[in-house]
């Protein structure tokens, strides 16, 4: 079950402002059946402050929610006052909403602006964004840019980028977008050439490693990189260890994978 | 307010004779099965009781073909990692589009690392095409994987029949049953299918949480999940979980023994609910429309209202049931069971799964049969879809 506000309870329970307005000066839609949210906003407005609104909502208790708390937040406001909200003043009003919902707000969000383009006598097809940020996460608001942004500062997976800027921790829907940009924008520094990764593996066997097991006069020999397996052989005092292979596993292994490459296996060869 | 439970399809209460056999075992028998002394005994003598009752539970050969698991889940995994372990050369699997979510995402996963799979279609009533299931058993195939009672619809797949027609074309095709929801609400009888494994979790019929079984047929081998100690025959290993595994015992003892009531009584008020249901709301739409079901279930769409919502007004008279409604998953994603059968989008969002138990009592469907039409009608108001709905309603 989703953690709801006592905000959010009240709210769906029992909705205000529910039902059509006729002869409504401004309609506004958002969603869609398919998608499991559809929401349709009627706006009263009289010399540029909303007298009247009311909502009628197909979704979740979070979509009623957040239908019914905006038509309290902008009736008396004038539509100066009602452009400045944003999804997260709704869902801030309403004390938050669980992260996989905040596109409920942003629901809310988007029919009020369609209902104010209405108004204007504007094009209410899906709105350009051509001279504004290209928005990938609508939950948080994160652009194309920020994305961006984060991956140069060093993100490389879905959940490094949601740390940094909550993209993707809502509905998940913009989720494959993301991937696109982490394709595009992530180095792949991953995919050195051989030579470079087997000497960057030798470098550490015979610095880190070769002075830990010498303490117990052991040593090591790296004979053969295949693919991310690595085979050594152990020497001195190491050779006839009983807990060798808890070694190469625990120690060898471990110092490779952080250092090197998380792939890398270790192989003993007697 | 008393509560009203119809999600015993999610989980049930566990039976109050279960805690009582569960008991002892806690702090009188608490030995480990595999120790030498006499406190040991009463624990090792318990396992062994067990294993024959659910054996007779699920119509086994012998007690040994019995393992007992942690829940469902391991019993599915076990059964199909175990067999394709020992069939290697064999990459093919067929199962079906509308599986339990443990079973549909191991396939996926199997599906990346090389297997083929085939994905079995269910028709508009949801009936498995087992002619289509059939055709595709090739040499190459290592299993079959069908459930035998729909978690969501409560659907029954023909399992017996299947095995039989199965085996006829490639003898050497393991054919696993998922089980859970089938265990507790129609007859099961495993020695007359040529069916290889069959997975039940025992939280499904009054046992608690954390217990299942895999009834594994006599001379199927099988490598273990789970590696470790000789327990379960070296099949699974881990310290038996003695209370748990006495509890389900218990649990299956009183299923069988409580059937009848199950197939007579339970049937009757569920049908009872669906016929009230669907007569007193006009925007009702019945999706367990096979013939063949479990007697618990039924699955009911609500066109033009949204699910979630409808199990928050629920649950605010005291009514727990649940949905297919992309909003009450994490993922949401709507029901990938009720997709496949085609319900469209009209009603797939609004659709609630009532599961009743044998603790159902009739006053409780009636409750609910009076609540649920109140319910709709106030969410059919806030609905953007008025002429939709006029037109239903006029």
């Amino acid at each position: 079950m989703w953690e709801y506000s006592d905000k959010v309870k009240e709210h769906y329970k029992n909705p205000k402002n529910v039902g059509s307005i006729e002869n409504a000066d401004a309609i506004g839609e958002a969603g869609a059946l398919a998608c499991g949210d559809k929401l349709k906003i009627y706006l009263k407005i009289d010399n540029g402050i909303i007298t009247d609104a009311k909502f009628q909502t197909f979704g979740c208790g979070s979509a009623v929610a957040s239908s019914s708390i905006l038509t309290e937040m902008i009736i008396g406001k004038s539509i100066d006052e009602v452009r400045k909200i944003t999804n997260k003043d709704i869902a801030d009003e309403l004390d938050g909403l669980p992260p996989e919902k905040m596109h409920c707000s942003v629901m809310g969000h988007e029919a009020l602006e369609d209902a104010l383009k209405n108004y204007f006598g504007e094009n209410q097809t899906p709105h350009n964004n051509d001279n504004k940020e290209k928005i990938i996460c609508n939950c948080f608001g994160v652009s194309e840019s920020d994305i961006i942004k984060a991956i140069k500062n060093g993100a490389k997976t879905l959940d490094e980028i949601k740390e940094i800027n909550y993209a993707g921790g809502g509905c998940a829907r913009c989720i494959p977008n993301i991937k696109m940009l982490l394709d595009r924008y992530v180095k792949k520094d991953t995919e050195v050439n051989s030579v470079q990764f087997i000497l960057k593996i030798n470098k550490v066997l015979e610095t880190d490693v070769a002075h830990e097991l010498g303490k117990d006069s052991g040593g090591i020999e790296l004979v053969n990189v295949e693919d991310k397996d690595v085979y050594v052989k152990l020497t001195g005092t190491c050779s006839s260890c009983k807990n060798a292979a808890l070694t190469l596993k625990n120690f060898v292994e471990k110092q490779l994978r952080e250092h090197v490459d998380e792939q890398i296996n270790v192989i003993e060869v007697k | 307010m008393n509560l009203i439970y119809l999600d015993n399809n999610a989980t049930t209460m566990v039976a109050p004779e279960v805690v009582d056999a569960m008991l002892p075992y806690f702090t009188q028998e608490y030995g480990n099965p595999s120790s030498i002394y006499d406190l040991a005994h009463g624990a090792n003598e318990a396992v062994k009781i067990s294993r024959e009752k659910v054996a007779d539970f699920l119509g086994a050969n012998e007690p040994k073909e019995i393992i007992f698991t942690s829940c469902g889940s391991e019993s599915a995994n076990m059964a199909i990692k175990g067999v394709l372990d020992v069939n290697r050369n064999k990459k093919h699997i067929i199962t079906t589009r509308v599986e339990h979510p443990c079973v549909l995402n191991l396939y996926k996963d199997l599906e990346k690392r090389g297997y083929q799979v085939s994905w079995i279609d269910v028709d508009s009533k949801g009936d498995l095409n087992i002619g289509q299931l059939l055709e595709l058993v090739t040499n190459d195939t290592a299993l079959v994987s069908v459930m035998m009672a729909n978690n969501e619809t409560g659907t029954i797949y023909p399992v017996d029949k299947i095995s039989e027609a199965v085996k006829m074309r490639n003898p050497e095709t393991k054919v696993f049953v998922d089980g859970v929801q089938a265990a507790g609400k129609i007859p099961i009888n495993l020695k007359d299918t040529k069916i290889d494994l069959f997975g039940i979790s025992g939280h499904k019929f009054h046992a608690p949480k954390g217990v299942g079984a895999l009834y594994v047929k006599k001379g199927t081998m099988l490598s273990p999940l789970v590696v470790g100690g000789h327990q379960e025959k070296g099949k699974r290993a881990g310290t038996e979980n003695v209370p748990y595994i006495v509890g389900m015992a218990c649990a299956a003892q009183l299923a069988k023994d409580s059937l009848n009531d199950e197939l007579t009584r339970v049937k009757s008020l569920r049908d009872k609910l669906e016929k009230g249901i669907l007569s007193n709301v006009k925007n009702a739409v019945l999706n367990s429309k096979s013939s063949n079901r479990v007697p618990n279930t039924t699955n009911i769409g609500f066109q033009y209202v949204e699910g979630e919502l409808i199990l928050l007004h629920l649950n605010d008279e005291g009514i727990c049931a649940s949905s297919g409604s992309a909003c009450t998953s994490g993922s949401l994603e709507p029901s990938h069971v009720l997709r496949a059968q085609g319900v469209p989008f009209t009603s797939l969002h609004g659709s609630i799964r009532f599961s009743l138990s044998r603790y159902t009592t009739e006053s409780e469907i009636d409750y609910t049969i009076e609540k649920l039409p109140l319910i709709i009608q106030k969410l059919v108001k806030i609905s953007p879809f008025q002429k939709e709905l006029n037109e239903i309603f006029k």
